[in-house]
């Protein structure tokens, strides 16, 4: 039962939140892309930045119980489906998480690009065996890899370093890009209009 | 175009909560639960899709490979949907639809298409449903591929350092980026 608890706090705070930093607006999300508005992109990159210092601070602490990390496994399919996913990312201006946030926020594209999403995830478990067969899903750097190892986990490492450091400085990383990347890399505000 | 929440402070709280989610539970992904649901849908038109099995891991098994695979974990979610995952997601709804309210809504002419599609497609609502739902069967399709999108991969993955999610991200914004820079040149 408490379980169920954090899961209606946890996801009630994560949908609350997606809908405050703009990413159930495709136009935020559209424009990342495009690289005329970077506001979504800098967000992201500080949260993961801001999650990778705290769970590895944690993990450092003891705070964090290792257990509770979860790694998925790396394979060629990991790429191309990201390819995949990148692709309708761009055309849509939503993901899986921030389509059904938007969908709840009223946007009836979004709930379009969910019974889409409903059909591509049921076309997926209907071909699942054919694209098992072409070898796009056997592991590749390991499998279920990490960058270090991290303790009190089996999670092959691709660098044989303490992972828990790797976390701190990769966390770091992620806030200093996003403070260092400009509110936009292209398109001054009116060159787009004045070219026409 | 402004977001209620400021990157710095959008990026802290966002942060805050995929991390609340590693201390007390597990990392956040969301597309598994697209099949879960469809698994739902599909067991009560055919309800011998998914059946209790002695034999899988889990308990349960199904026809369909992909819902029997890892020892019957989604079959399983699928027969039992009040578990941490899928209620998570449906939480994730609740929270959106909340929030959305509390700052007074999505104005009326974004309701069917965002500013930007419009000024580089049209207005016809009917173009940007097609579009939506073609993209939302690829999204899906590929992250089931993938194994997660961009919550479970992008960001719960290479928060911890994951490989895959580093893997998931290049093939994300590879195709992301041209594909956003080709079909919306035009700002407003």
């Amino acid at each position: 039962m408490s379980s169920i608890l954090l899961a209606i706090v946890i996801g009630g705070a994560f949908g609350f939140t997606l809908d405050r930093v703009g990413a159930t607006n495709p136009n935020f999300i559209i424009r990342m892309l495009n690289l005329t508005n970077l506001h979504l992109m800098r967000t992201i990159l500080l949260a993961i930045g801001t999650a990778a210092l705290l769970t590895f601070g944690g993990l450092l602490t003891g705070l964090v119980d290792p257990g509770h990390l979860d790694v998925k496994d790396a394979y060629m399919g990991v790429f191309v489906g990201g390819i995949l996913l990148g692709l309708g990312f761009a055309v849509a201006g939503y993901c899986p998480g921030t389509g059904l946030a938007a969908a709840a926020s009223g946007r009836y594209d979004a709930m379009v690009f969910v019974l889409g999403g409903l059909a591509g995830a049921f076309g997926y478990m209907l071909t699942y065996e054919n694209v098992k067969a072409t070898g796009l899903l056997d592991h590749i750097l390991g499998g279920k890899a990490t960058l270090g190892t991290i303790a009190g986990t089996e999670y092959p490492a691709l660098l044989g370093m303490s992972g828990e450091l790797i976390g701190v400085v990769t966390g770091i990383a992620f806030i200093a890009i996003a403070w260092f990347l400009p509110d936009r890399l292209l398109g001054g505000k009116d060159s787009r209009v004045a070219a026409e | 175009m402004r977001a209620p929440l400021t990157w710095k402070a959008g990026g802290l709280l966002l942060g805050a909560v995929f991390f609340a989610a590693v201390l007390l539970v597990k990392p956040i992904g969301v597309s598994t639960q697209f099949v879960i649901f469809d698994g739902i849908l599909w067991d009560a038109v055919s309800p011998s899709v998914v059946t209790e099995s002695t034999e899988a891991k889990s308990g349960y098994t199904s026809t369909n490979p992909y819902l029997a695979k890892s020892g019957g974990k989604y079959a399983k979610n699928v027969e039992n949907p009040l578990n941490y995952s899928f209620v998570f997601v449906l939480a994730l709804i609740g929270g959106a639809a909340l929030s959305a309210r509390l700052r007074g809504g999505v104005e009326k002419a974004e309701k069917t298409m965002p500013a930007v599609w419009r000024a580089n497609f049209g207005d016809e609502p009917w173009k940007r449903y097609v579009a939506a739902f073609l993209a939302g069967f690829v999204v899906l399709y590929g992250a089931r591929m993938a194994g997660g999108c961009t919550s479970g991969h992008m960001m719960s993955g290479m928060m911890q350092t994951a490989v895959s999610g580093f893997i998931f991200a290049a093939g994300a914004f590879a195709a992301g980026i041209p594909t956003a820079l080709v079909l919306f040149r035009k700002e407003s």
